[in-house]
């Protein structure tokens, strides 16, 4: 496909091939993305840290107590959603990078964010679960 | 390498120096290959942390075999290298943000910022234990 791309008389300017922005004017988008989920998850990944750290030997309720608290599970979710997209798009390049082969390439990808989502969901489920 | 130039013709192009020839222990590549080992290593985290709040919310018996694992000395020494990775890959993320925003380019604030993260790391590695290990007492 991407020879076939190359074959006659290419339709686009060098500027917009270089732009790499197709109809979907999303070139940047995934490198994008992962800039800015990485920008909110640093406070986000202070908080958390720290936050552990302090319950580290804590019994199932002062964990509970912790997690349920609404500023706690607000920020927990906040994270959880954050930290996969932005696992998920680290995991993909990656995985472009070292495997070269397209049909390994895309069920790797495609096995890695269905973990990423399945996950996700789990954790922002056990989240709920305590707080609500 | 045959690539191909912005019109389509063929060109053949310089190849980057592969592993075997390139010095890994130079600040600038070690650096960055490990901010995407300590990325990957970040993901084990989030799936132990997946799991602490799945049992959590389970109940005390589930979560008495994980904080049983995490405070095992396997557990330990996971958590204690979990916590150097997630510090490395925040630390050095804040770097490569300033390299995207275009400043720290040259290679004398290259090193410096390098040894910064490093040494900051380690620093805020232990912090962070000393934090635990008080909580935990």
């Amino acid at each position: 496909m991407a020879q076939d791309a190359f074959q006659g008389v290419p339709l686009r300017s060098a500027l917009g091939r270089v732009r790499g922005k197709g109809s979907a004017r999303g070139g940047t988008h995934h490198w994008f993305m992962q800039r800015v989920t990485s920008v909110a998850l640093l406070p986000l990944m202070l908080w958390f840290t720290l936050s552990v750290a302090t319950l580290a030997g804590a019994s199932h309720a002062e964990t509970v107590a912790w997690i349920g608290r609404p500023v706690n599970a607000l920020l927990l979710l906040a994270s959880i959603a954050l930290a996969f997209h932005h696992t998920a798009a680290g995991l993909q390049v990656i995985l472009e990078d070292y495997l070269h082969k397209e049909w390994p390439r895309l069920v790797a990808i495609l096995l890695a964010k269905g973990a990423c989502w399945l996950a996700a969901i789990a954790a922002a489920f056990a989240v709920l679960r305590i707080a609500i | 390498m045959i690539g191909r130039r912005t019109d389509g013709t063929p060109i053949r192009r310089p190849l980057s120096p592969h592993l075997q020839v390139y010095d890994m222990a130079q600040m600038t590549s070690a650096t960055s290959i490990a901010s995407r080992i300590t990325g990957v290593i970040w993901t084990v985290g989030l799936l132990i942390l997946v799991w602490w709040l799945l049992a959590a919310a389970a109940g005390p018996r589930a979560y008495a075999t994980v904080s049983w694992f995490l405070s095992s000395w396997l557990g330990v020494l996971g958590l204690f290298g979990l916590t150097a990775a997630a510090w490395y890959h925040t630390l050095n993320g804040v770097r490569h943000l300033a390299y995207d925003a275009g400043f720290g380019f040259d290679i004398p604030t290259t090193y410096k910022t390098g040894r910064a993260v490093i040494i900051g790391t380690a620093v805020a590695t232990i912090l962070t234990w000393i934090i635990a290990l008080t909580a935990w007492a």
